[in-house]
């Protein structure tokens, strides 16, 4: 996840292409710097991030490393050679069809022993593995020693420590792609019976494979389904005599094979590490490691999170993103220069006065589109995003994931969740497409009607957060209706929705100091994805709009939605808001924006129609993801309820206001 | 004195109602009671209960009675789930059946074998017997469920009890394997624990499928 826009970007470098000399994969478990290690070897860029799983596409990227040219595969984490996740499926397909000249294998020094279970799996499988101890910088700050030559020597593999972050390690490991000897590598064995048995099921097979026959074997007692599928279509009539071996040995081990199988492959590992590996008794927390206590306890991570809200989201991006930027860029630049000089410009040079319109009109498409799009809009999102990108890197959302796990829990999501919630805070679009990956269907549809219903995105917050911030009573009136809301309705979905309750588990990365340079370029991969999505949409609803408007459909349509409009109490001015906010929720937040300012609604009027807008339906982007991640049927159903559900709050609230005079 | 089973189904449901519902009495025949049939006789000639204006009352002696009856059960449903493997309404018809049989001793040697297990499958407490007051004064806790572990108590990873095997493998792939060493940091909201140098967050219910042995003295 995360990766939008930039992953794929890297790819067209070499896609494959026959013209490489040397294929080179990488892989190992999730948040090991994979991808921190891809960026350095081909100076492409892929988004790195401190959160476990978030390379789900595979980057292509090329280099030439000593004269030779090479294609570098980044695969998504796994943490075994056999796939549980879709992610181990993928990376794991690379290994099995693409027969790469060289595996690294990427591990994280400070978990040397539970991560070499996986080089002992790609070694067997007879891969051309090179072992990179990364990260090797932390380990030695918490004293842990590794002899590095006796590894190698143990392995019979190159074995190379790394920093990748502080581009340690890399002409050495660069010399070692190129200096590759598959023909050198030390051969493990197991128990006196399991080697028994792998002997009996290989002696039956006669195809050849990419994989060793030892693995295949292996595999195919632990049932992978995929493994055993190739061996049939390898072996042909000698297949059912394979099938009928595993299925025997499968039976005899039917109590605890996927457990004595790791057992036997930790006493490997325990006689690999013995004299390798040694560590301090006692050592001193550092400071990321209270810090992270601090942030998982309930008593301490509760604050924490106000604190992170209320500078981040309030201060950082509510007042000095939606405030001092976009005052002066939408107040200052464009009403103050840009607009009067294009539009003085336009008068001189179109004669049309029709055309004139549909440029800098009302609604026109420099005078509104571009001015909403990168005078309002623009500097909201990068504020979210510099502020989301900089959580991201620092390993405080997998914490904050299991703080909220039990929450979520009750509204059918589980910790995982938070990380598409609060992106949605910053754009619902892209939000709802991370919902991907969530585990199981049921959190996917449940994640998605919440981001279309109660979560606003950030343009559309800023704006609201500016809009209320002169009614402190109405701030507080609209975020309990907010919450009220999210949780009502994920209550009741979580009992309506089908499927099983999903299991929560997590590993959780160390906190770290965000890297200025990743945080930024994360940020500008964001925002260019952002901008890309949104500046045609926004060029396409001043062209609407100019079109409503010349056609008199507008006017039209606003007298159809006046009697809705003033069954929640609100001026029939409020209808155009309405109607810019189909196109985008933000838009239509900008749009109370213009009339707040022309002093046309109260503190009451404000209050219904912020809730009512931000409840209402999503934006026509994030219509269009949900379709595509959801299907027609699921977005139509969840369109209408949201729709529904907005008029019929907007109404209650105008009337509850109205009954207890609160504002 | 030996009970029908009848007799001990009403005093269970009874004892249920009084000491985890918090109601004072129940009405007859909520618990199916009628003073014509001879179990009716049984409970109030043995002072189990008494019956004042078609309210039942549980008397002390028959809330001894009732405690054990209780025990009992909810340790055969322990009984049918860990060790047999047996689910859902199945495994309680069968607890029901079985639980009758559990008595003069052969609860404790059943309690003592399942670990003194302190909850039934559905999470209701076991009330503990003699023989689990005494094991845990005697230090010896045995393998427990990650979950009867304190903050910042560690202990080997004994076994993982799980039906579903993908979570087993995850688990496993995640450094939860037998003879691990593994330390619980935090209990709530999640638990967490560290296996090596990393840190895991999990929910209760796969906490749950996790065995450690607790080491002497680090408890």
């Amino acid at each position: 996840m995360m990766n939008f826009g930039k992953k794929p970007a890297s790819t067209p470098v070499a896609d494959g292409s026959g013209n490489c000399a040397l294929k080179v994969a990488l892989a190992g478990n999730p948040n090991v710097g994979k991808s921190v290690l891809f960026n350095a070897l081909t100076g492409a860029y892929v988004t790195v991030s401190n959160y476990p799983g978030t390379s789900v596409e595979v980057a292509r990227g090329s280099t030439v490393i000593g004269g030779v040219s090479c294609e570098i595969i980044d695969t998504p984490g796994m943490y075994s050679i056999l796939p549980i996740t879709e992610e181990e499926r993928v990376a794991r397909e690379i290994l099995l069809h693409e027969s790469p000249d060289v595996v690294i294998h990427v591990l994280d020094a400070r978990n040397l022993e539970r991560m070499l279970a996986m080089t002992l799996q790609l070694i067997e499988a007879g891969l051309p593995v090179i072992l990179v101890v990364n990260i090797m910088d932390e380990a030695e700050r918490m004293g842990l020693a590794i002899d590095i030559p006796l590894l190698a020597e143990k392995l019979g593999i190159p074995v190379i420590p790394t920093a990748a972050a502080k581009k340690r390690g890399l002409p050495e490991l660069r010399e070692a792609i190129v200096g590759y000897d598959r023909k050198r590598h030390a051969v493990f064995g197991y128990g006196r019976k399991l080697e028994a048995d792998l002997m009996e099921i290989m002696a039956l097979m006669s195809g050849s494979y990419t994989l060793s026959k030892k693995s295949i074997a292996l595999l195919l007692l632990q049932r992978d389904e995929e493994v055993a599928g190739i061996v049939r279509a390898a072996e042909g009539d000698a297949y059912p005599a394979i099938e009928e071996k595993v299925r025997d040995k499968m039976f005899a081990r039917r109590d605890s094979f996927h457990l004595d199988l790791s057992l036997e492959r930790k006493m490997v590992v325990k006689g690999l590490m013995d004299g390798v590996f040694s560590a301090p008794d006692k050592r001193k927390p550092v400071f990321g490691e209270r810090l992270s206590r601090w942030a998982v306890r309930p008593l301490t991570g509760i604050p924490l999170l106000l604190i992170t809200l209320y500078f981040g989201l309030y201060k950082f991006v509510g007042s000095f993103g939606a405030g001092t930027v976009v005052d002066f860029l939408e107040g200052t630049l464009f009403e103050g220069y840009f607009n009067p000089w294009i539009i003085s410009l336009t008068n001189r040079v179109v004669p049309w006065e029709i055309v004139r319109e549909l440029f800098v009109g009302e609604y026109g498409i420099i005078t509104l589109g571009l001015r909403y799009a990168v005078g309002i809009i623009l500097p909201i999102v990068t504020t979210f995003f510099l502020f989301f990108s900089l959580l991201e890197d620092s390993g405080y959302f997998p914490r904050l994931a299991l703080l909220v796990d039990r929450l979520f829990k009750k509204i059918g999501l589980t910790g995982r969740a938070v990380i598409p919630m609060v992106l949605g805070f910053g754009c619902d679009t892209m939000a709802t497409m991370v919902t991907r990956t969530l585990e199981t269907m049921r959190e996917r549809i449940i994640a998605t009607l919440l981001l279309a219903l109660a979560i606003p995105c950030s343009a559309q917050l800023g704006v609201i957060l500016g809009l209320l911030s002169k009614f402190p009573g109405a701030l507080v009136v609209w975020g309990v209706c907010m919450l009220l809301i999210f949780l009502l309705v994920g209550l009741l979905a979580s009992k309506v929705v089908p499927g099983e309750s999903p299991m929560f588990y997590m590993e959780l990365p160390p906190m770290r100091l965000p890297q200025l340079s990743n945080v930024l370029t994360k940020t500008y991969s964001r925002m260019q994805w952002y901008l890309m999505e949104i500046l045609p949409l926004f060029i396409l609803a001043s062209v609407l709009l100019w079109l409503g408007k010349i056609t008199n459909f507008f006017q039209t349509l606003v007298g159809w939605m006046e009697p809705v409009m003033s069954a929640i109490g609100l001026p029939r001015e409020t209808t155009v808001a309405f109607i810019f906010g189909f196109f985008r929720r933000d838009y239509g937040a900008a749009g109370l924006y213009d009339l707040q300012t022309e002093g046309l609604l109260d503190a009451r009027q404000l209050t219904v129609a912020a809730v009512t807008l931000t409840l209402f339906i999503p934006c026509i982007a994030q219509f269009l993801i949900m379709q595509k991640e959801r299907g027609t049927k699921v977005a139509v159903a969840i369109g209408l309820f949201v729709s529904g559900l907005a008029f019929c709050t907007g109404y209650l609230l105008n009337r509850f206001i109205i009954l207890t005079g609160i504002l | 004195m030996k009970l029908s089973e009848k007799a001990e189904e009403i005093l269970e449901r009874l004892w249920v109602e009084v000491e985890e519902e918090g109601n004072v009495f129940t009405d007859l025949d909520k618990i199916t009671l009628f003073p014509d049939e001879p179990v009716y006789r049984e409970l109030t000639d043995a002072a189990f209960i008494e019956v004042k204006e078609g309210r039942v009352y549980l008397r002390p002696e028959g809330k001894e009675e009732g405690r054990k009856i209780v025990r009992r059960f909810r340790l055969a449903e322990r009984l049918m789930m860990d060790v047999f493997n047996i689910r859902g309404e199945a495994a309680k018809e069968k607890a029901c059946q079985f639980e009758h049989l559990l008595n003069e001793g052969v609860d404790t040697k059943l309690c003592t074998m399942l670990n003194h297990p302190s909850t039934c499958p559905h999470g209701k407490s076991i009330p503990p017997g003699e023989c689990c007051i005494e094991a845990r004064r005697s230090g010896n806790l045995g393998v427990v469920s990650l979950t009867e572990l304190k903050p910042n108590e560690e202990g080997e990873i004994a076994y993982i009890q799980t039906e579903d095997n993908k979570k087993m493998q995850k688990l496993m792939a995640m450094g939860v394997l037998p003879g691990n060493r593994i330390r619980l940091l935090q209990t709530f909201p999640s638990y967490i624990f560290n296996v090596g140098y990393s840190e895991f967050a999990i929910d209760t219910n796969m906490a749950r499928e996790i065995f450690v042995r607790k080491q002497q003295g680090s408890g």
